[in-house]
């Protein structure tokens, strides 16, 4: 059976190349639509997880001087006090002030400019970032203001080269400090921003050494962390009611600072992929569908120009079965056959994609799985109705025909 | 005795046309002995071919009996017309019709196929059947590759593959020159004296009288049945 459904796919080779090209270019362009698809929502994830989990960023509200205003993280309205009500709450589990800005790096002749942070160690552990040399510095250092710093590993690497940063000494706006630690590297944020281009430093150095502030006990802003991602909604709220409270504003008053959740938007660019891959299949699938329908125009010629080799075989004794499996393996073979064809030009695709754009690409087994699934029942779906069909002719009337 | 190979009571059949139903076979009442060599004849139109249809299972009668073997066709369902088509019954037709695709082995070989037989069995069947024939040597050419006379030697050995007790032969000889229509006329003789029954549609006289017995319609009814000089039939 096999064999003679080989020969008669033999038999008009370009015919059945061509029906075979509708599901190679439907597998292969599932596969790699897949493949990319994957490959972003695998991306994203990962950056994601380097920004940390179940986040708020709180940032103080803006000021207004003789009609210059400041913008978020302006005004003086958030204190080390109010973060330290905040870590009371139920549902948090760390928070972090932070101070931040870029500014001017020097260790002997080599300068680099950085993003300075200046917080507390909960903000390491919110972000679930490591020391992966040297050690952090603790809340003895904070307190002390001490003028430690741990770097990221671009600023490692722009400032030190080959050298091992740790026990080094850095100028930050004329003040010495002592690299205690490298950062382990996170990548790109959501926004495309370098995290690893990063020095930590304690908040109160920060404060008095480097960014110096007009408001003595004031932060920017504050990173809050929920122990869950259920807790989440609840805590926005106590944070709200317990800021409103301790600033002491009124009913109807607007809020003095601003509250965002960092969760949120990571989910909402994980959604983004996540349609966007959903999108992608979509349209691939439709290929594939057309596919389908092609093998199903073929194998509609392909009885009518048999009718009579049908009638032959009905009448030497084929039973309507054989005649529908006969009919039914052939448009099984042209599928699969172009599915695997498909599958390999998909993948190749795939790769070729990657080592050109240098995008993330994922290839699972689930999804050549499906591809090849897909494909087989595409074979079976399309090529059942010109089976039956053919399995329906009357011997007479097939004997007949010329 | 057995029951005759073939035996037909009150046998009708009519086909929808638009202008209502049109009597094929008007009843028809004939036996066929195991060992037979009938042929059958009329002009077109008389029902001989619509009969041979009935005959061969590729149809089902709108009135009458039809035994095969002893069996009334009338109640069986596709698959067992098949089955009996397949090993009961061999078709030679008019135009060969071999598959052009296949080897004239594998041609002969594609009742087995549906029979279910296995391969290694097959292929040595129709060694056997193309050798009957006269054309061993054959077995690997494609049906182009040989002349009509040949291509209906090979259609005979795919209608002998399955050891059938009646062969139906539909103007086996209408493609063929005479020479060759005569080839083909004495293996059948051959094939009858080996006891096989053959029954022969035909309109030529000269190729009927190759038979035992003629019998002859018109409008769907017999109008005569003689035995020719030919012979008695032979034991089977």
């Amino acid at each position: 059976m096999l064999g003679e459904a080989w020969a008669a796919m033999g038999s008009n080779r370009l015919r059945t190349a061509l029906t075979m090209l509708g599901m190679v270019i439907g597998v292969g362009s599932v596969v790699l639509m897949m493949a990319i698809g994957q490959g972003a929502r695998y991306a994203v994830a990962q950056t994601i997880s380097t920004m940390g989990s179940n986040l708020y960023m709180l940032i103080s509200g803006s000021t207004n001087a003789g009609g210059l205003r400041s913008g978020g993280g302006g005004g003086p309205s958030l204190t080390v006090a109010d973060a330290e009500a905040i870590a009371e709450l139920a549902g948090v589990s760390r928070v972090a002030p932070l101070h931040y800005g870029r500014q001017q790096l020097v260790h002997g002749s080599s300068n680099w400019n950085a993003t300075i942070v200046g917080t507390t160690p909960a903000y390491l552990d919110a972000r679930a970032w490591t020391v992966t040399s040297g050690y952090p510095f603790s809340d003895s250092d904070v307190r002390s203001a001490t003028r430690v710093a741990l770097i990221g590993q671009t600023t490692a690497d722009n400032l030190f080269g080959a050298d091992d940063p740790i026990g080094k000494s850095i100028r930050i706006q004329q003040s010495p400090f002592l690299v205690i630690g490298v950062l382990g590297r996170k990548g790109q944020n959501l926004d495309g921003r370098d995290q690893d281009d990063t020095v930590v430093i304690p908040l109160t150095t920060a404060q008095r050494k480097v960014f110096g502030t007009p408001f003595p006990g004031s932060v920017r802003t504050v990173m809050v962390q929920a122990d869950s991602a259920e807790a989440m909604p609840a805590v926005e709220q106590r944070i709200i009611a317990l800021l409103r409270q301790r600033h002491r504003l009124r009913e109807g008053q607007d809020n003095d600072f601003y509250l965002r959740n960092l969760t949120a938007a990571a989910d909402s660019a994980a959604e983004t992929t996540r349609v966007m891959s959903l999108l992608l299949g979509a349209i691939a699938s439709v290929s594939l569908l057309v596919g389908g329908i092609g093998i199903m125009n073929i194998m509609l010629v392909s009885v009518t120009e048999r009718t009579r080799e049908i009638g032959i075989r009905m009448a030497i004794g084929a039973r309507q079965r054989d005649i529908l499996s006969q009919f039914l393996l052939e448009a099984l073979m042209i599928s699969v056959a172009g599915c695997l064809i498909g599958l390999l030009l998909g993948i190749a695709g795939a790769l070729l994609v990657n080592a050109i754009t240098n995008m993330v690409i994922v290839i699972s087994g689930g999804s050549v799985l499906v591809a090849f699934g897909v494909a087989a029942g595409i074979g079976v779906f399309f090529g059942l109705y010109p089976a039956r069909r053919a399995a329906a002719l009357d011997p007479i009337e097939a004997l007949r025909h010329q | 005795m057995p029951p005759p190979l073939i035996r037909v009571a009150s046998l009708g059949k009519s086909y929808d046309t638009a202008a209502g139903p049109f009597p094929a076979l008007r009843g028809v009442d004939l036996s066929i002995e195991c060992g037979e060599f009938v042929a059958i004849m009329g002009h077109s139109g008389s029902g001989k071919s619509t009969f041979m249809n009935l005959l061969g299972c590729l149809d089902t009668p709108s009135s009458g009996d039809y035994f095969l073997l002893g069996r009334n066709i009338a109640g069986l369902g596709q698959d067992e017309l098949a089955a009996l088509r397949n090993r009961a019954i061999g078709f030679v037709f008019q135009g060969f019709n071999l598959l052009q695709r296949m080897t004239l082995a594998d041609n002969v070989a594609l009742p087995l196929v549906y029979a279910g037989v296995e391969r290694e069995q097959r292929r040595q069947r129709a060694r056997q059947e193309l050798a009957r024939v006269g054309l061993a040597d054959y077995a690997a050419s494609l049906p182009s590759r040989i002349s009509g006379g040949q291509q209906q030697r090979v259609a005979i050995a795919r209608a002998l593959v399955n050891s059938p007790q009646l062969i139906l032969a539909d103007e086996p000889t209408g493609n063929l020159d005479s020479h060759t229509s005569e080839d083909i006329m004495r293996l059948f003789t051959r094939l009858n004296a080996d006891g096989i029954t053959i029954v022969v549609v035909t309109h030529e006289a000269d190729i009927a009288a190759y038979a035992r017995r003629q019998v002859r319609f018109l409008d769907g009814l017999i109008v005569s049945d003689i035995a020719t000089p030919a012979g008695a039939a032979s034991a089977c």
